[in-house]
């Protein structure tokens, strides 16, 4: 029984709870990213892409020089952190939110990528070898994937009987 | 029945549980949107009147046809022409295949969608003859912003002979700076409109001379100072006019190289020769004669490393600094100017200092200008313009670092803004007026990473999708004056200006004593 993770009892309290809070911690964070771009007219992923880096370096450039694109770019951004926060946070849909949020950050992990040897001109926030916050990031929303809790504290509750 | 209810009640609580912290989250933006907008509210955006005009004027290219003649197709000239919409088909071939290697190269885009300013290259002068063909094939090149050339130029050997043409309208005179003089007043006694390089003239007589027949002549004269177009500098006008910046008395203008090129070391043409170059003509107005060898060639196409054919530092570097700050703040002729330096670098045989210092003092305006050179440190510093409230830090017009914009500081004991600082509304470690070309954003709360970004001029440069370049918008402002008849930005009365200053800086290097302008007699004392 307890290792159903569709059962409402599934984990032990203090495992929940710990979830939980993940969830709704992680939850926040991407909401806030995203309202915050939603609300700067001009706000632009261009900035993040000129600076990008590694294998995904052409593809951002790509993106920069057609305004279309950093249009799409701009705009999947914005949105996409705002509803991904506001379902991991209410725990609406939130396993699949969990892996489309994983998949946002890994981008962004993998467009700037903390290696030895690549050099960015944007200020960093701390000290990194090979591991961010991004990649760690990107790791718990993984384990929110596995063990999901949108169903036992969570709007999921409603749609789950 | 009640064991139900208080199922559900459990039910619906573990499904609402993390709703009341959405709701909390909604709450905090709220504060955090308020916040910002009171702190915005205190900061100069609000204090900005904003009423710039826009740096594009309504076009008058339709009007009339002009035929232009360039004097002096070297790489400035070339730049010039391709400001009217003319460049070489080597020219268009290298950076349209930038442009492909590299998706970010937008100088063949730049170019491309310009405006086609309506007008001809009728006329080629050069004394070499390399050059000469350049300027050419620049003529007939059809890939070009607009239709295909109307016509093609013809080459003339000497600038007499261009300026008799009746057809060519106007000159672009972008010879060494010992030709301007001589150059810029024949043509104007024969009717042409000039477009003339910086600086002005080799010497403080030439530019007087050449000032009077201009006003005489009523000719449209520009001086090549293409900063008059950028919109950040009337921009930073703006702000100093409305006294945001509270009183200034000084102000700090630097020059930073740190390269060969940088210290007009250029390349000498493997093609120049004795049958290729018209070195004779070249050091006619000169004082002192060389015959043609390898000295000549050095002089010939390193001519800015000699007093013999312009002066250094002062007309190709502080002009632009000097003229810059004189659309800014309107600072006219100094009264005083003194300048020391030496040549402690590049000791090649030039003549003109790689470090070189100059003040210029404006007593009826409370105000010392100074401003600083070296050829051999990369130090991007940039120019300061130092108020009693508040400072403004700009990228400069030469050198001067990466900033294309400028920020506004406020000043820790300033007193127009000594309440606002009090109250923590405004923090001198952050801007209160950051300005980035192609962004309208006027902000003093962004993050630290967007305002990084908005300082190098990287962002929102894109966006527009569009960038022009202001040698153009310095041309057609020309053209665009001769077909209306009025004066374009940088006329014959504010290039006086930038003349006569730097002037007065060259003659106290000569001299080691400090210069006075006497306004009335129009001389140096």
């Amino acid at each position: 029984m307890k290792n159903n993770l569709s059962g409402n009892d599934a984990y032990a309290g203090s495992q929940l709870n710990g979830l939980v809070l993940l969830r709704v911690l992680i939850g926040w964070h991407f909401l806030y990213e995203g309202v915050s771009k939603l609300i700067n007219p001009y706000w632009s992923s261009a900035a993040y892409l000129l600076d990008s880096k590694w294998i995904f370096s052409s593809l951002a450039k790509t993106i920069v020089s057609n305004p279309t694109l950093l249009g799409i770019s701009d705009f999947v951004n914005m949105w996409g952190l705002t509803l991904v926060g506001a379902s991991l946070l209410l725990g609406l849909f939130s396993r699949y939110s969990a892996l489309v949020g994983m998949g946002f950050v890994i981008l962004y992990y993998l467009f700037a990528p903390p290696f030895l040897g690549l050099e960015y001109s944007r200020p960093g926030e701390g000290s990194y070898i090979i591991v961010n916050k991004n990649l760690i990031e990107a790791c718990a929303l993984w384990v929110l994937y596995a063990f999901p809790t949108g169903h036992v504290i969570g709007l999921d509750r409603f749609f789950t009987k | 029945m009640s064991e139900n209810n208080n199922m559900d009640r459990r039910e619906l609580i573990k499904g609402l549980a993390t709703v009341p912290v959405f709701g909390l989250f909604l709450v905090k933006l709220w504060q955090k949107m308020r916040r910002d907008a009171i702190k915005k509210s205190n900061i100069l955006s609000n204090l900005v009147q904003e009423n710039s005009a826009p740096a594009v004027i309504k076009s008058l290219s339709d009007s009339r046809h002009l035929n232009i003649g360039i004097i002096g197709y070297g790489g400035r000239g070339s730049h010039l022409v391709r400001g009217a919409g003319f460049a070489t088909k080597g020219w268009t071939d290298t950076v349209a295949e930038n442009a492909k290697k590299n998706k970010l190269d937008k100088q063949f885009e730049t170019y491309m969608t310009q405006e086609d300013l309506n007008c001809s290259i009728k006329g080629v002068c050069d004394l070499f003859d390399v050059r000469a063909n350049q300027g050419l094939d620049a003529s007939k090149n059809e890939i070009r912003p607009g239709a295909k050339p109307r016509s093609t130029a013809t080459r003339y050997l000497h600038y007499t002979e261009l300026l008799a043409n009746d057809e060519i309208d106007a000159v672009i005179v972008a010879t060494p700076d010992h030709w301007h003089a001589r150059i810029a007043m024949a043509a104007a006694k024969a009717g042409k409109h000039v477009y003339c390089e910086k600086g002005l003239t080799r010497t403080f007589d030439e530019a007087i001379a050449l000032h009077d027949i201009v006003k005489e002549t009523g000719i449209t004269f520009q001086l090549g100072h293409q900063n008059r177009q950028v919109e950040a500098n009337e921009k930073a006008k703006q702000i100093i006019r409305q006294g945001l910046l509270g009183k200034i008395n000084l102000v700090e203008l630097a020059t930073n190289r740190n390269s060969p090129w940088g210290a007009w070391v250029w390349n000498i043409h493997p093609k120049g020769n004795a049958k290729t170059i018209d070195w004779d003509t070249f050091q006619e107005p000169s004082p002192n004669k060389f015959p043609f060898g390898e000295e000549a060639l050095k002089r010939f196409f390193r001519w800015r490393c000699w007093f013999d054919y312009g002066t250094g530092l002062s007309g190709d570097l502080l002009s632009h600094d000097f003229d810059a700050i004189n659309q800014i703040m309107d600072l006219g002729i100094p009264k005083y100017a003194s300048s020391t330096g030496g040549i402690y670098f590049y000791k090649d045989g030039r003549d003109v200092p790689d470090v070189w210092n100059a003040t210029f003092e404006y007593p009826d305006k409370d105000l010392t200008v100074l401003y600083s050179a070296t050829l051999s440190s990369n130090e991007p510093r940039g120019n300061r313009i130092m108020g009693h409230d508040a400072t403004m830090q700009m990228g400069g017009q030469s050198g001067g670092g990466s900033i294309h914009g400028f920020i506004v500081t406020a000043d820790s004991e300033s007193t127009q803004y000594k309440e606002r600082l009090e109250q923590g509304i405004i923090n001198t470690k952050y801007p209160i007026y950051t300005y980035s070309p192609g962004s309208k954003q006027i902000d003093g709360v962004t993050s630290a990473t967007s305002r990084y970004f908005a300082n190098k001029g990287l962002l929102y440069t894109y966006r527009e999708g569009k960038r022009v370049d202001p040698t153009h918008l310095h041309i057609k402002d020309w053209l665009d004056s001769i077909r209306s008849g009025s004066q374009p930005k940088c006329n014959i009365d504010v290039a006086l200006h930038e003349a006569v200053a730097c002037h007065m800086a060259t003659e106290s290097y000569f001299q080691g004593r400090r210069i006075e302008w006497d306004p009335k007699k129009r001389a140096l004392v």
